[in-house]
């Protein structure tokens, strides 16, 4: 066999280890840096099912709110969802967006577990998702008064994320506005 | 006590397994037969060392000792015994305990039975795996230690994840794990024959029962994962394209690729070096598929802990095992004898362009498991379903087309007019079929219904392999069945098997129904031709969940049948679960699982009718069986090779 030909592998096992390696150094809970402090990025999406309102970026303004990315298809998220449930009976406001799901989908799933969301919009998509920077469901923003993104939250917020993390930031965001 | 028994004992088996490293090798490289000796005794004592820790852990598990970090993270006084036992391997120490368990567990086995094998061959196969062992070993013992203890000691442990909490769990990991650490056994055949600067049919049919074993072993795994997170995660779904799952089945088509190619190095002596680089691969595959998905390198909704320190270990593991391994290769395999040549139409070529097909599918699926890894600030991006949708199926139709010509080839010259000519009526008869469906459910579902026939196809040529052994010979039909090699069966079998999974599939994705309905007791929907009424709803205690119970009537052609579906909730960790009531049948299940109880007592139910989908896990079951059958064969399960004395330096043929 050729020599040159033997190695390949080795010079693209190399090229591999390298991608691995910077891959480890970024935190994948990391928010990327792009969009902290920065305004949402544009998006208008349709609401879950005829005749409810959609969610565009213009909505997430005057207050600030939590913006919650799930789906249907999302297991975390059924987790998630009794917190969620719990957050917005104690009158926190929570945006939602259905990602990578068929709206009637996201529909079922809210007629089933029940919609803390104060307004959701169907990300058929995923478009939005990309722009937001979304890796996976749930994934939780929270977006300030003036629409910029202060916190990304990544995988189901918990008692402990929720107390430690989200109230404080939020605390502070409703006394800055 | 019984954690620091524990605890010394895998520290020994770490000791153990680097004494063990040095001696098969060095005694292999010297042909010192005291050195090779001790190094077979020493994979015993690992064995036991490891067993040993594995069962301080278990037991501090079953009887609840919180003193312990992972028991109280993991474990709870109302879990069950065997969630409690099962909890052993819940988590990341744990599973990397019961990883090294299996893979010492291996190496005692062919220090044991591989009496048969040239010596310097199993003493450089046991130096390699020993040395994987110390590696892992360490990796528990620097970085994520099972024994660690806490102090003071809770009152009562977390809960284990109740979607864990289920008979999938006991039986899924430890038989993902030993389809995957039996790769271990061909990384290390390879590595043997790269240092030996030799391969010959005895090493082929020594490899061919590890990967075969291992395989089957993984196809079980992953159809049990599969079949676990359709029945548990409550909406019917049987592949998600996660991460976790992907990391499965890399190893699974890069191994059935080594299945091919190894049985052509066993037969013919062709593919040599390519055998060596698919064992090599295999194995590295399989390290990914159990440690990436841990190192933080990507996020996955069901990976264990994420921690980058691990991650550098598990990079350095995985760095010094496959990059070693392939400077290896590119340093021995220029020198090594060139396998048999072969013309392009022949069975050996159609084993070739199955590997190739198979190596793309695997690298398709390499590239949208770690996609954000390869993209500047590619946290933002993560593909899904369109992805393979668009690149996996059309490279996955003409390799499963290609099946069925494969085993009809002649080996090193065939005729393709001739294999044509024996597969006419498979071909014929899919295509008639083809026509047929397209024709009932329309043309906008020729695509699924080209997917059924093309199952049908992989059938047919399965028997079609079994009848042209059949049609001709001097003695009787029957005595010609009865003497037809078992491995013929197994590859008929096997290849059916394929069949019924793609059929199940393709139909899956073009008849699913689903309804979804507020009930109360007394009330029916139609579903699918069939009649499902709800008959009560009963609130349930369970050992550690209480639960909505409600009961279903199925009233179908078939007969009617009771179905019971439950919305758990789980006090310790406050979390919800769906039970699915599914009423399984050759023809397609009946999917049902509650949601939440209205105040006006009704429930929110959906239903799902998923036409033939058992037949995605069947045809896997038929696949894992041929696998068996093949492997009970006697020439394949006793290696032919001599033990001979070893001349005093004899020379070897590189």
């Amino acid at each position: 066999m050729n020599r040159a030909l033997a190695l390949i592998p080795v010079g693209l096992f190399a090229a591999l280890l390298v991608s691995f390696y910077f891959a480890l150094g970024r935190d994948p809970t990391h928010i990327p840096s792009v969009l902290i402090d920065k305004p949402l990025p544009g998006f208008s999406l349709p609401g879950v099912a005829a005749g409810t309102p959609g969610l565009s970026s213009h909505d997430l303004r005057g207050q600030p709110i939590l913006l919650n990315v799930f789906g249907s298809w999302c297991i975390s998220c059924v987790q998630e969802h009794p917190m969620l449930m719990e957050l917005a009976r104690e009158g926190v406001v929570i945006d939602g967006i259905d990602w990578r799901d068929q709206a009637i989908d996201g529909a079922k799933w809210l007629d089933q577990n029940g919609n803390p969301y104060a307004r959701v919009g169907n990300d058929k998509t995923g478009r939005t998702g990309i722009d937001l920077g979304v890796t996976g469901a749930p994934e939780t923003f929270v977006v300030d008064a003036r629409g910029r993104v202060r916190y990304k939250q990544i995988g189901p917020i918990d008692s402990d994320t929720w107390n430690n993390t989200l109230l404080p930031l939020l605390k502070k965001l409703r006394s800055e506005s | 006590m019984t954690a620091e028994i524990g605890q010394y004992s895998l520290i020994l088996a770490f000791l153990v397994a680097l004494v063990e490293t040095a001696a098969c090798l060095v005694g292999a490289g010297l042909r010192d037969r005291a050195l090779m000796a001790l190094g077979r005794t020493a994979s015993f004592l690992q064995l036991a060392f490891v067993g040993g820790a594995f069962i301080a852990l278990a037991a501090s598990f079953v009887n609840n000792d919180f003193s312990v970090t992972l028991v109280a993270e993991h474990s709870n006084t109302t879990q069950p015994l065997v969630y409690r036992f099962a909890g052993t391997w819940g988590s990341h120490e744990g599973s990397m305990l019961l990883w090294v368990l299996i893979l010492s567990l291996y190496s005692a086995a062919l220090a044991l039975f591989g009496t048969r094998l040239r010596e310097t061959l199993q003493a450089r196969v046991l130096g390699v795996q020993s040395f994987v062992a110390s590696a892992f070993l360490g990796f528990s013992l620097f970085t994520s230690n099972p024994f660690a203890r806490i102090s003071p000691a809770p009152i009562d442990g977390a809960e284990l994840n109740p979607l864990l909490q289920d008979p999938g769990l006991v039986f899924h990991p430890p038989i993902l794990y030993l389809g995957y650490v039996g790769f271990s056994m061909a990384f290390a055949f390879a590595i043997a024959a790269l240092i030996e600067g030799r391969v010959d049919a005895a090493w082929a049919r020594w490899i061919r029962p590890w990967v075969l074993g291992s395989w089957i072993f993984l196809t079980i795994g992953i159809a049990a994962g599969s079949w676990w997170s359709y029945y548990t995660l409550g909406w019917g779904g049987w592949w998600f394209w996660d991460p976790v799952e992907n990391v499965s089945l890399m190893p699974w088509l890069i191994g059935t690729a080594l299945l091919h190619s190894s049985l052509a190095l066993e037969r013919r002596g062709a593919l040599v070096s390519w055998t060596i680089l698919l064992a090599i691969l295999t194995f590295s595959l399989s390290l990914i598929g159990t440690f990436l998905v841990r190192s933080g390198v990507i996020s996955s909704v069901h990976a264990f802990a994420v921690d980058p320190e691990r991650g550098i270990y598990i990079l350095g593991i995985i760095a010094a095992l496959t990059g070693s391994a392939l400077v290896l290769y590119a340093w021995r395999v220029p020198a090594m004898r060139s396998g048999a040549m072969f013309q392009a139409i022949s069975r050996e070529g159609a084993i070739t362009l199955n590997n190739l097909f198979l190596i793309t599918l695997t690298a398709t699926v390499f590239v949208g498991t770690f996609y954000s890894v390869f993209i500047k600030d590619g946290q933002g991006i993560s593909v899904g379903p369109p992805y393979y949708n668009l690149t996996f199926i059309p490279l996955a139709v003409p390799l499963l087309l290609l099946v069925s010509f494969g085993p009809m080839m002649n080996w090193k010259r065939g005729d393709a007019g001739e294999v044509v000519r024996r597969l006419r009526w498979p071909i014929l008869g899919a295509l008639f079929l083809f026509g047929i469906f397209t024709a009932i459910f329309g043309i906008a579902r020729a695509g699924a219904m080209a997917g059924v026939a093309l199952g049908l196809f992989l059938i047919f040529g399965a028997f079609a392999v079994l009848a042209s052994r059949w049609r001709f010979g001097v003695q009787g039909v029957a005595h010609r069945i009865w003497s037809t090699p078992l491995p013929i069966w197994g590859l008929a079998l096997a290849h059916a098997g394929l069949g019924i999974t793609t059929i199940g599939i393709s139909a899956m994705s073009a008849f699913q129904t689903n309804v979804v309905v507020q009930m109360t007791p007394g009330q029916a929907v139609d579903l699918a031709g069939s009649r499902v009424t709800l008959d009560s709803i009963a609130h349930v205690q369970g050992p550690n969940y209480e639960a909505d119970r409600a009961f279903f009537n199925v009233e179908s052609s078939f007969g009617t049948r009771e179905l019971v579906s439950e919305k758990r909730f789980f006090p310790v960790s406050q979390t919800p679960m769906t039970k699915a009531g599914i009423g399984m049948g050759i023809f397609g299940n009946t999917y049902i699982s509650v949601g939440d109880r209205a105040n006006d007592g009704s429930i929110v139910v959906r239903m799902w009718d998923h036409p033939f989908v058992d037949w995605i896990w069947a045809g896997a079951v038929f696949m894992a069986l041929g696998g068996m059958i093949s492997l009970s064969d006697r020439r394949v399960r006793v290696g032919a090779a001599q033990k001979a004395e070893l001349p005093a330096g004899a020379t070897q043929t590189i």
